[in-house]
């Protein structure tokens, strides 16, 4: 683990949470979005664990499982919630789901 | 029993409290007893107050009974004081004795009227409890407090069947006209305050009278102000627009508060502070002058008038000016034997008034009654008898003796004047027409409406006592040349200066008198001619007479001159340009609106790119800076 520059590890974290970013920002379809704020919620736990190597600290490995346990419960609900909005609206688009503007 | 002075001002107010707060509870009878009730109690314990105050001159003229301290402000430190001397004591004495019984004749007269019974008799109390702390008061705050207090009340009840409109307009007039001399009232006690820094009766008049030269100009300032509040109240020239039109109310109202007492307040004021008006000798003439002026005016406008009340109306302004004319000559005691007696004939004449329309089903034309003296013959005498009175019907009407001796006075006192003379027996003579002109047509020639109710016990007894009033009450205090009793002079010249004459011969003042006397009688003779012999089967409605009905033009007047521009004022107003700027303000808001209302897509991805681009520049400030 030593071995692994801290630099490359936060360069990897950076171009995952891009990677996260651009899909949100691209993506139309709900299933995708999600999987892409799973990604940069990754990208993020990714920096923690580089920064708990960095100093030996159990600190960042814990908000790791945090960030893992808040993630299952977040695509819980995401996932019910792109279920109900499937239901009712019959489409995934984030682009028709504009109902919210009134 | 001095003492317990303090109790006949709460009796009324907790009457009011009482009726005020659980008055719909009440049934009528009950609301009856508590309302007659405590002014009768107040009125009891007024005549015992008054035993034990007159068997106590000798030693105590003046009792002043402090109950606690109203509040203090950097020294100035009115107490809640009522102050007993002979003054207060004549008027308290005919507000609460008078206020008794036409509480009384209420109790069957608004029986079975619209209105909440309880409600009446609530204003009721708290007027007579208003009237006797201004009557009361040790200091002018106090007073002011009690002057605000009845015309409250006189509000209340003139729109008490606020259900016509056109009695809440009547309301707001009176309410409004009275508020304008008020004011020059408040503005006077500032003066008073700013002078003297105490509001206290005594030591205001005693310390004017030391540090005030006579003819100072702080004297006219303070006494000219004060004189403004006493004209808004006792509707004289130029504040009388108001009195005519307070008849709106109910006629037990119209007698206690339009007649015998609250608009008496401003005789009252000026009789207090009188040190204050005879250090100003001009203002004291303005007084003399408003006073001649207003009962010529009122006498003849009263010659026209056709609504019964209406009369009666005009008749207590001219009766009053009567009363000023007295102040303004320093006839001090005259000025409040005439309100004395005229607060029991004139009460007298709006109860039998009342009686009177309220058994022809409202109806006030007089035009359209007569006849009623073989109808309704116990009102007609006693109606007759206050009329009398009012004409100043000689030897046996107290009217007689106290516009008498005001008459006299206006020629005699050293401040009179031969002219002031000649308005007061010009007065007297239109006073003797106007009042046989209405019981002729009220009373005689052929009955028109049949009355639909006998009045009963309740309102009869109070007309018999006030006749009996009117006609006895004048022996206490009789000219030189008819006995020379003094009783009510002398009790009242213990508080009172007694009124400085140039000498006269007694022949002289018989000559004065017996001319008086005649103009009395040749008045109530052309009356007779006028009303009784040819009965009129309509009021005269010829120019000349609308004028005098109209009160000589003053309302036209001052809807032209006050009313009208600020009604246009207020009509501009309605396009209120300071309004623009807030109007401004809440159009640049919507516009903002407008503008961002935009950026709300409801596109998810739109918000995200915000998001993100949000986030970018605050890194990127946040790393370059």
């Amino acid at each position: 683990m030593n071995n692994v520059p801290v630099m490359a590890g936060l360069i990897l974290t950076g171009i995952l949470f891009i990677i996260g970013v651009m899909g949100v920002l691209i993506r139309r379809n709900l299933i995708f979005i999600l999987m892409s704020i799973e990604i940069m919620l990754n990208a993020a736990g990714m920096a923690f664990i580089v920064g708990a190597s960095k100093w030996t600290q159990p600190d960042g490995q814990v908000m790791f499982i945090f960030i893992l346990a808040m993630a299952a419960a977040e695509v819980a609900v995401g996932l019910a919630l792109i279920l109900q909005v499937y239901n009712k609206f019959k489409t995934l688009d984030a682009d028709s789901l504009d109902k919210m503007k009134d | 029993m001095l003492s317990l002075l303090w109790l006949i001002v709460a009796l009324p107010l907790c009457g009011f409290l009482l009726l005020a707060i659980f008055g719909r509870k009440f049934t009528k009878t009950v609301a009856g007893i508590i309302g007659v009730g405590t002014v009768g109690l107040s009125a009891l314990l007024t005549i015992l107050i008054g035993i034990s105050f007159i068997a106590g001159l000798s030693h105590t003229k003046i009792y002043v009974q402090t109950l606690w301290q109203w509040f203090y402000v950097n020294g100035f430190n009115p107490s809640i004081a009522f102050h007993l001397d002979s003054l207060s004591m004549v008027f308290i004495f005919v507000i609460t004795f008078v206020g008794f019984f036409i509480h009384l004749y209420s109790a069957e007269f608004m029986y079975d009227e619209e209105g909440e019974y309880s409600q009446f008799f609530a204003y009721m109390n708290l007027f007579v409890g208003s009237m006797l702390i201004l009557v009361l008061a040790d200091n002018l705050l106090l007073l002011y407090l009690g002057w605000e207090g009845v015309g409250l009340c006189s509000y209340l009840l003139i729109g008490f069947w606020y259900k016509d409109p056109a009695n809440g307009t009547a309301a707001r007039k009176a309410f409004i006209v009275t508020r304008v001399g008020d004011t020059a009232m408040a503005v006077g006690l500032f003066y008073l305050v700013m002078n003297f820094n105490t509001l206290n009766l005594s030591s205001i008049l005693s310390s004017a009278q030391q540090q005030w030269p006579s003819g100072s100009v702080m004297a006219f300032t303070a006494s000219i102000l004060l004189l403004g509040g006493a004209l808004g109240k006792s509707a004289q020239l130029p504040l009388q627009t108001w009195l005519p039109d307070a008849m709106a109310g109910p006629s037990p109202v119209s007698a206690l508060i339009h007649a015998a007492t609250m608009v008496t307040a401003g005789v009252y004021l000026i009789a207090r502070t009188n040190i204050l008006f005879i250090l100003s000798p001009p203002v004291q003439t303005i007084v003399a002058i408003i006073g001649t002026l207003t009962l010529l005016l009122a006498g003849f406008s009263a010659l026209t008038q056709y609504d019964i009340k209406r009369v009666l109306a005009y008749s207590t302004i001219s009766q009053i000016g009567y009363m000023f004319l007295a102040l303004g000559v320093g006839a001090w005691s005259a000025a409040i034997f005439h309100f004395m007696i005229h607060a029991f004939f004139k009460a007298l004449l709006f109860l039998g008034a009342g009686a009177v329309i309220i058994s022809l089903h409202h109806e006030h034309n007089m035009f359209k009654m007569g006849g009623l003296r073989k109808e309704m013959p116990v009102i007609f005498y006693t109606f007759l008898i206050g009329s009398a009175s009012l004409a100043a019907l000689p030897l046996i009407t107290a009217g007689f003796y106290s516009k008498d001796e005001i008459i006299w006075f206006s020629w005699s006192s050293s401040i009179g004047n031969p002219w002031l003379w000649i308005g007061a027996i010009i007065g007297a003579f239109t006073t003797a027409i106007y009042t046989f002109r209405m019981v002729f047509i009220t009373f005689f020639g052929d009955t028109k409406m049949k009355p639909h109710k006998k009045p009963g016990n309740l309102i009869l007894i109070p007309l018999v006592v006030l006749a009996v009033l009117s006609v006895i009450g004048g022996f206490i205090q009789t000219p030189s040349s008819l006995g020379g009793v003094s009783i009510f002079s002398s009790f009242l010249n213990l508080t009172l200066p007694a009124v400085i004459t140039n000498h006269f011969s007694e022949g002289f003042e018989i000559f004065f008198q017996v001319i008086t006397v005649v103009l009395a009688l040749l008045g109530i003779y052309i009356a007779y001619i006028l009303y009784a012999r040819r009965r009129p089967a309509e009021r005269n409605k010829s120019a000349a007479a609308n004028f005098l009905l109209y009160g000589w033009g003053f309302d036209w007047i001052y809807d032209r001159l006050f009313v009208r521009p600020i009604v246009w004022l207020a009509e501009i107003d309605r396009h209120d340009f300071i309004d623009y700027f807030y109007i401004l303000i809440a159009w640049i808001t919507g516009l903002g609106n407008t503008i961002l209302k935009q950026t709300q897509t409801g596109k998810l991805r739109w918000y995200a790119m915000g998001l993100v681009i949000g986030a970018i520049l605050t890194i990127s400030i946040v790393l370059l800076s």
